[in-house]
């Protein structure tokens, strides 16, 4: 209506479709980029750990995962806030493309910790509260997303999708609360995962190897939610000429 | 407005009492599962009187679940669950209603039944009745996040199994503190502090659950 630029302009599937497009390649380029430069920096300049030798190189991996399996869903329950409050179709479809991402991040948290356990503690798996904690995770993914797979009508499976999320994140803070609790009650606190101090060459590893998985969570959730938004919109006449090449 | 809590709670109680079946079978399937547990470990008493909290209290979990679809799913079949929502009470305030009237048929006779099971585990009787307190408060809290999962799969295929998925890591801090609780007095250290955390649960999760479900509810009937 206005030559004005307008951000809510994309918050219809039609709109955001070829955006979506256009960005992919950037954080795939990006995310490679700081990829490649944290593993240089992780693998090869970081100084051997005198306690834990070579094995300590895997929290590279390790603790990006952790951040971003707790990020991406805070990030859907946003999405799901938005989308139940002002009733946006896109906004489902971004929690939807989020959830496989996120639940792959908890369980490479999960695995990498366990074999990072296993030199360092002795053990595969310990009733850690992070570890615990992180399990519940993983099981609260699981269960959205088969939540919304049951469900077979796209925007219903959207809005209880929400609910279910926002009743997740409104519980998050008690699990975690109680599960710590509970772990200081049962055994005590006999492993420590924080070290008093890091070196800083290492921390920079470790933030750019965030930021690699953070832009390879944003292209794999953007190329998701094309394929959800062609599979909802396969009605409309823009999909079919999308997928026919305008000729149609 | 209370009143229309009141007139839920009254109408599934009676129907709760038409098929009186239900009730009996969940509370046996409570009794049966923490009878497997000593089959399967060992009668050895030391043991037993280790795992009998987190026994209990896992079969309580299991038992609230069982009678979980059947929360809205007999109203949603004949229609009735679309009258209350058209009905002029906030749908929040029928749902309170059915969750305590669920915890009436549900959670009080699994506490009932409880010490009972306790003495097989040969629990203290301090022990047995800080675990009877604890299903006491924590069984409410049980039901009430229950609800949000039963209205989230009405109508859907495989719902019972699916609402396990969505209801069991929600029940974790239920079961830590109920579990701790007990723990807590057999190891002398007092379970006070636990069933606060439980009585704290309870009153948010019947405070706020009921709406969390009012609004699934009306996305299940759209």
């Amino acid at each position: 209506m206005n030559d004005r630029f307008n951000l809510y302009r994309f918050s219809s599937p039609a709109t955001f479709y070829p955006l979506a497009g256009k960005m992919i390649p950037w954080f795939i380029a990006a995310g490679t980029l700081l990829g490649l430069v944290g593993l240089y920096i992780g693998m090869l300049v970081a100084p051997t750990d005198f306690q834990q030798g070579e094995g300590y190189r895997i929290i590279f991996i390790h603790v990006p995962t952790s951040w971003m399996s707790m990020f991406i869903y805070l990030v859907m329950a946003f999405w799901a806030a938005i989308g139940l409050a002002f009733n946006t179709r896109l906004s489902g479809m971004m929690a939807q493309a989020l959830a496989p991402t996120g639940a792959l991040m908890a369980f490479l948290s999960l695995w990498t910790g366990a074999l990072w356990g296993k030199p360092m503690w002795g053990t595969w798996w310990v009733w850690d509260a992070r570890l615990t904690s992180e399990l519940i995770l993983l099981f609260l993914y699981i269960g959205y997303m088969a939540l919304v797979a049951a469900i077979d009508d796209a925007r219903r499976a959207d809005k209880a999708g929400g609910i279910l999320l926002l009743v997740g994140v409104v519980n998050i803070p008690i699990i975690y609360f109680s599960v710590k609790w509970w772990n200081t009650l049962h055994q005590g606190s006999s492993v420590n995962l924080t070290k008093s101090s890091m070196a800083e060459i290492m921390l920079w590893g470790m933030l750019l190897m965030a930021l690699a998985f953070w832009m390879y969570s944003i292209a794999v959730a953007l190329a998701r939610v094309r394929t959800i938004i062609l599979e909802r919109e396969c009605h409309t006449d823009w999909v079919r000429a999308e997928l026919t090449g305008g000729k149609s | 407005m209370s009143n229309i809590v009141f007139s839920v709670i009254a109408r599934d109680l009676k129907l709760a009492m038409r098929r009186q079946a239900d009730i009996v079978s969940a509370l046996f399937f409570f009794i049966i599962v923490v009878s497997l547990f000593p089959l399967g470990i060992g009668p050895e008493l030391d043991l037993l009187r280790q795992l009998a909290p987190g026994v209990l209290w896992v079969a309580a979990l299991l038992a609230t679940m069982l009678s979980l679809p059947r929360l809205f799913a007999d109203d949603h079949r004949d229609g009735t669950l679309e009258q209350l929502a058209l009905s002029p009470h906030p749908l929040g305030l029928v749902v309170t209603g059915k969750v305590i009237a669920h915890w009436l048929v549900s959670g009080l006779p699994l506490a009932l039944i409880a010490p009972v099971l306790g003495i097989q585990f040969d629990l203290s009787g301090e022990a047995l009745l800080v675990l009877t307190g604890a299903i006491l408060l924590g069984t409410p809290a049980l039901s009430g996040i229950g609800a949000i999962g039963a209205a989230l799969t009405l109508g859907l295929r495989g719902g019972g199994v699916l609402l396990s998925l969505l209801v069991l890591p929600l029940y974790i801090p239920v079961l830590i503190f109920g579990a701790g609780a007990v723990d807590a007095t057999v190891s002398g250290l007092g379970g006070e502090g636990h069933l606060s955390l439980l009585a704290a649960m309870t009153i948010a999760a019947i405070g706020f659950a009921p709406w969390a479900s009012a609004a699934a509810l009306k996305i299940a009937l759209e």
